[in-house]
């Protein structure tokens, strides 16, 4: 086995405005799977191709926004071993018990430089993905509206890019993979704990740290075109897309839930070795690097996020 | 049965009018007719860009987020319009802006 230490982005938990109107958003358009609610009035729900039992937890709260990220790491050793790493980089760490969340270990909660929380954890219920583990069909039936395949990633904002790109990299063992640099000032940061373009990524900006985007993976190009066929059926607010990526490569679709908060929906980005050198945009070129076809920034895409 | 109501909508910084359906948020109204005045960001009440205060005419709001509408503009007509309905002609000022991002 060659992957250790932090192994995926195991689950985002998101503010709503409205559960019930959040719900039909994420299950019936975006596809995940609704697999819970707790006794908070939490709904857990999970990508149709996720083992684990929730990948979204979704909270309802008086302002949008992320709660917390969450990594899921090897085992409990390696979560122990974290835990004390990021002490000594100076992060404070609060441990969260079993069963906060439903079907879920214990947790190491810590704050990013940027503002951000995120958590780890080693342990979290098998729930399966719909198929049989032996001659395994290749999807399950009955899957609704885009039919995401599993949470991948979350973007944020944050003034102090510099101390979390450093935490994720030296203390969590991401690998760098793209960033988009002005001269020797880095202005944003793909980062990696697998093969994947990014399990996330931060953009420098002033001011507190903000949610981007939440992230689903669909399998194929003509996926993400019948996502923006969703998005018109159900007039969901489109922010922008159909179009690729110039950073990741990945052909993408952007829009918003009924709080505000960004969801992206991609296939087809690209992978990484430990070996595979980091691919740099310049900032004079940021246009191309974000929309690959436009080649132009786009103020509400760059400017709009909810809270962290 | 609902009844539609039209309502005349200025927002005043540009004098820009239009007409708003009762059934439609302030920012739709003003999306669809390809006005614009108002900065159009997540029309889900989460990032407070389409911030406004109402000057006069009344309304009735969803749940916008705290952190962009206090207790006190919601007491004073400072309001999100994409989670505002109008219930009679409206006139309006533009509070909020979209940020900028990757700055140095
Ligand atoms: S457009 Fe985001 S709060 Fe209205
Ligand atoms: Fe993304």
């Amino acid at each position: 086995m060659s992957m250790t230490g932090v192994l995926r982005p195991g689950h985002v938990q998101l503010r709503v405005l409205d559960i019930e109107e959040a719900v039909v958003h994420y299950r019936d358009y975006m596809g995940l799977i609704e697999t819970h609610r707790d006794d908070q009035g939490r709904i857990y729900l999970k990508g149709w191709d996720e083992q684990d039992w929730f990948s979204v937890v979704l909270r309802e709260a008086d302002d949008a926004g992320m709660d917390h990220m969450a990594f899921k790491v090897l085992d409990e050793e390696t979560l122990w071993r974290l835990q004390s790493d990021l002490k000594k980089f100076g992060c404070d760490v609060e441990r969260i018990p079993e069963g906060e969340l439903d079907h879920c270990g214990e947790r190491v909660r810590f704050v990013a430089p940027t503002g951000h929380v995120f958590e780890l954890y080693a342990n979290k219920d098998h729930h399966g993905n719909g198929i049989p583990t032996t001659n395994p069909a290749p999807w399950p039936e009955g899957l609704k509206g885009m039919q995401a395949v599993r949470f991948d990633h979350c973007l944020v904002y944050g003034e102090d890019l510099d101390a979390s790109v450093k935490l994720f990299t030296e203390v969590l063992g991401f690998q760098l993979t793209e960033q988009i640099v002005d001269g020797d000032l880095q202005l944003a940061a793909f980062l990696t704990c697998s093969m994947k373009a990014h399990d996330v990524a931060f953009i420098r900006q002033e001011g507190p740290g903000k949610l981007h985007h939440a992230s689903f993976l669909l399998k194929t190009w003509e996926e993400v075109l019948r996502a923006a066929d969703i998005i018109s059926m159900k007039d969901i607010p489109i922010d922008i897309g159909p179009t690729r990526h110039g950073l990741t490569r990945g052909q993408t679709i952007y829009f918003f839930d009924p709080s505000g908060n960004r969801n992206e929906v991609f296939a087809e980005d690209s992978h990484v070795y430990p070996d595979t050198p980091v691919l740099t945009w310049t900032a004079d070129n940021i246009g191309q690097a974000i929309f690959y076809h436009s080649r132009e920034l786009n103020e509400r895409f760059m400017g709009v996020t909810t809270g962290a | 049965m609902v009844l539609t109501e039209q309502y005349e909508v200025t927002i005043v910084d540009s004098d820009e009018r239009y007409i708003c359906d009762s059934t439609q948020n302030l920012l739709k109204g003003m999306v669809q007719l390809g006005r614009k005045g108002i900065p159009v960001g997540c029309r889900g009440g989460g990032c407070g860009v389409c911030k406004v205060q109402v000057l006069s005419g009344t309304y009735t709001s969803k749940r916008m987020s705290r952190e962009h509408v206090s207790v006190e503009d919601e007491a004073e007509g400072r309001v999100l319009a994409c989670r505002t309905w109008p219930t009679s002609s409206i006139e309006l000022q533009v509070v909020g802006q979209l940020q900028r991002a990757v700055t140095r």
